[in-house]
């Protein structure tokens, strides 16, 4: 047995960083809309998102099927079909305006400043080319170089993800490839450009939860070197806990809450966050009952009026005159944390946390 | 059970057996070779000798990684796979090897709740056709009292009982899991396999589907077999949780020795790899182990212990002798020849 296979149990620990106020946004959305018009009526995927995202930070969009998170991170790919999606407001990348750039200058953009990992690595990897081959492609796009370049350049690209073997690994085609190596694979292709923007589709979601840890360890380690931006979209709060600097909770189509991940995650003031976190059965401490949001989510073709989240909330009383359910709340900036926001109409979240929610966290 | 049902219904019984027990059982599927004559024929030992037993009214987790074989244990235990090795007995009698005719009776005591709510239900049918179905297979009401049935069913699991003669696509996924769930209560099971039941939701709705089946577990005292990757899931449902490794059970035994003080290396790399959101509430952050390389292919498994290619203890005699499944320590039964509590802690302490 080498010592290459088998490695000591090694203690990895992460602190996020403090954001400091002089961090210039290289992502910057703003009252970001994306509808579908369809048969039944406009589908409003994103309504009015607004984030911005420094250079070497992540940000992990957390929420729900249906709630904008993928819908609103291809936007900023620019991956949607012009025909049939309608999308408003602004997305600037390290100073380029993506809503309305022509495709050509798309092409040169893609892959180049901005680059996505997708979430299922067996069906974004081309069966028929070598994985080789595919990375190749990808940096002969943007980079006039031979072959044997392009290709030398694969090698280190998937030495660098942590292939084993990469000269010969490199003329394999993916079905040789396990799930965590093909990810590693898509990781390399996707960061073979440098890009300064990283955009990661719940990457880890299709993989068991051990080679799910090396690939958040290699994903944070890259973003180290790199000093990219990585936008991180998962469902898995656990997975947010371990990468994240900042969390955006996304509800139908919206933010509602967006703030440094231990605050969030510590101590949340919408709603929402609050029932998230009490639905995840821990690994750890005390197994108490589960409380779930009751119901579910609201159809994006009919939307609730006032806050969309009131159907399901059960602080909507709290509130005088009725206004969860006439008036939208906006997302507004919350005590004296820097960057941090919630949209809710509650006067005194911070406490309702305090008393009632925290003590019956499972 | 009377004698007298006991004839009625088929299942037959020996007196002081557990509800449910396997015995050594294997499954090897065959993969067609190149070699002619069947000479290039390979097996994939899907699940290679498992034992374990359940209690009436008992809660066991199955957990690994794809690949573990713990799916092919839920469709050997509901007999939808006849193994190609050892026994599963239901209240002492073998039901392994039983052909359909047999089988009939014991088909209503272990029933299967399935991961996918979209593909398993027929879109044709209605829910009251779906449902209707399990009470007319097996003979549970009279045609006249059906309906009846059917609406009480959907009312226990949360559904509206006006809702029967709707079709699956007019539900949301945890409305429709739900809906598989009372298709396996129709037939009053004593066991119910359900494997992966709410991987498939959203973290809000796989809570409400997982405190409905706790209620329905403390209601009706069914025993469950539970398979699912997520380890907080598990830890939440299940009072005893068995760990597969590569068609084998590595560690066995109650919930919170298992979670609190593994013995197996491979339990204790898997626990300490689930992300925790505790560690942005001040929960000190734990001692990690990072596995290397993936799991081998179960076509040809490493000799000896399965798990010694990724283990950092392995030395010589992994690799000759196979570990037997002997308990450790405080009922904990596990399989490795250094077997032995995580030397740091691997699960944040309770807050």
């Amino acid at each position: 047995m080498s010592d290459q296979t088998v490695r000591a149990p090694q203690t990895v620990a992460r602190t996020p960083r403090a954001r400091s106020a002089d961090e210039q946004a290289y992502l910057e959305v703003s009252d970001l809309h994306v509808h579908f018009p369809t048969q039944d009526g406009v589908v409003k995927a994103v309504q009015g998102l607004s984030y911005s995202l420094p250079l070497g930070r992540t940000l992990a969009i957390v929420g729900e099927s249906g709630s904008g998170k993928s819908v609103s991170s291809m936007a900023v790919m620019g991956l949607h079909d012009r025909k049939s999606t309608k999308i408003t407001g602004s997305i600037k990348v390290g100073g380029k305006e993506i809503v309305g750039m022509s495709e050509r200058a798309m092409m040169s953009f893609r892959g180049a400043d901005a680059a996505m990992i997708f979430q299922d690595p067996q069906s974004s990897l081309h069966p028929y080319f070598t994985i080789g081959d595919q990375i190749m492609e990808s940096y002969r796009s943007h980079n006039r170089t031979s072959k044997k370049a392009a290709k030398e350049r694969a090698i280190e690209m998937l030495d660098r993800v942590g292939i084993p073997n990469p000269k010969r690994r490199v003329d394999q085609y993916p079905h040789e490839f396990s799930g965590g190596m093909r990810q590693r694979a898509m990781i390399a292709m996707a960061l073979v450009n440098d890009p300064k923007l990283l955009i990661a589709d719940e990457p880890t979601t299709a993989l068991d939860v051990t080679v799910q840890a090396q690939i958040l360890d290699l994903i944070a380690d890259l973003q180290r070197d790199f000093g990219s931006a990585v936008v991180f979209i998962t469902h898995d709060l656990g997975v947010v806990a371990e990468i994240a600097d900042d969390i955006l909770v996304m509800y139908a189509g919206n933010a509602v809450e967006h703030g440094p991940v231990d605050k969030i995650l510590g101590s949340p003031l919408h709603p929402y966050t609050w029932g998230l976190l009490e639905s995840i059965p821990a690994v750890s401490g005390t197994p108490g009952p589960l409380h779930p949001i009751p119901g579910s989510p609201p159809s994006l073709l009919a939307m609730p009026s006032g806050c969309s989240f009131n159907p399901r909330c059960e602080f909507r009383e709290r509130v005088k005159d009725d206004l969860c359910r006439t008036l939208r709340p906006d997302l507004i900036a919350r005590t004296a944390d820097t960057g941090r926001a919630s949209r809710c109409h509650l006067h005194d979240p911070d406490r309702v946390f305090e008393a009632e929610v925290l003590p019956r966290l499972p | 059970m009377t004698d007298a049902t006991a004839a009625k219904s088929g299942v037959r019984k020996v007196e002081g057996a557990p509800l449910l027990e396997l015995d050594d059982v294997k499954m090897h599927f065959r993969i067609k070779g190149d070699g002619i004559l069947a000479l290039g024929n390979k097996w994939v030992q899907a699940v290679d000798g498992v034992s374990l037993t359940l209690q009436p009214g008992e809660t066991l987790g199955l957990v690994g990684e794809s690949g573990c074989g713990k799916s092919t244990t839920a469709r050997l235990i509901t007999r939808l796979l006849e193994p190609t090795g050892g026994q599963i007995r239901f209240q002492g009698v073998d039901i392994a090897h039983m052909n359909e005719r047999q089988l009939r009776p014991y088909r209503r005591e272990i029933q299967l709740i399935f991961q996918d709510p979209y593909s398993s239900l027929n879109p044709r049918h209605t829910v009251g056709t779906i449902v209707g179905t399990a009470l007319r297979t097996h003979d549970m009401v009279p045609k006249s009292g059906e309906l009846k049935r059917v609406q009480e069913l959907l009312e226990m699991v949360g559904l509206n009982p006006e809702h029967y003669n709707r079709y699956p696509h007019e539900f949301s996924g945890g409305q429709r899991q739900r809906i598989g769930i009372a298709r396996a209560l129709a037939a009053r099971p004593k066991v119910i396999v359900a494997d992966e039941p709410v991987s498939a939701l959203d973290v809000s709705i796989q809570a409400q589907v997982m405190n409905l089946l706790e209620n329905l577990r403390k209601e009706l005292g069914i025993a469950f077999v539970f398979i699912a990757h997520d380890l907080g899931v598990v830890r939440h449902f299940c009072d005893r949780v068995a760990v597969m490794y590569l068609g084998r059970v590595v560690e066995e035994g109650p919930r919170d020795e298992l979670y609190e003080k593994p013995n197996h290396p491979y339990t204790q790399a898997l626990l300490s790899a689930v992300p925790d959101i505790g560690v942005v509430r001040g929960v000190p952050p734990k001692n990690r182990i990072r596995l290397v390389g993936d799991v081998p292919s179960p076509v040809d498994p490493p000799s000896g212990c399965r798990f010694r290619t990724r283990c950092w203890k392995a030395e010589e005699i992994c690799a000759t002798q196979d570990p037997a499944l002997l308990e450790h320590t405080e009922k904990l039964h596990t399989a490795c020849h250094f077997a032995a509590p995580p030397t740091e802690s691997i699960v944040a302490e309770t807050v």
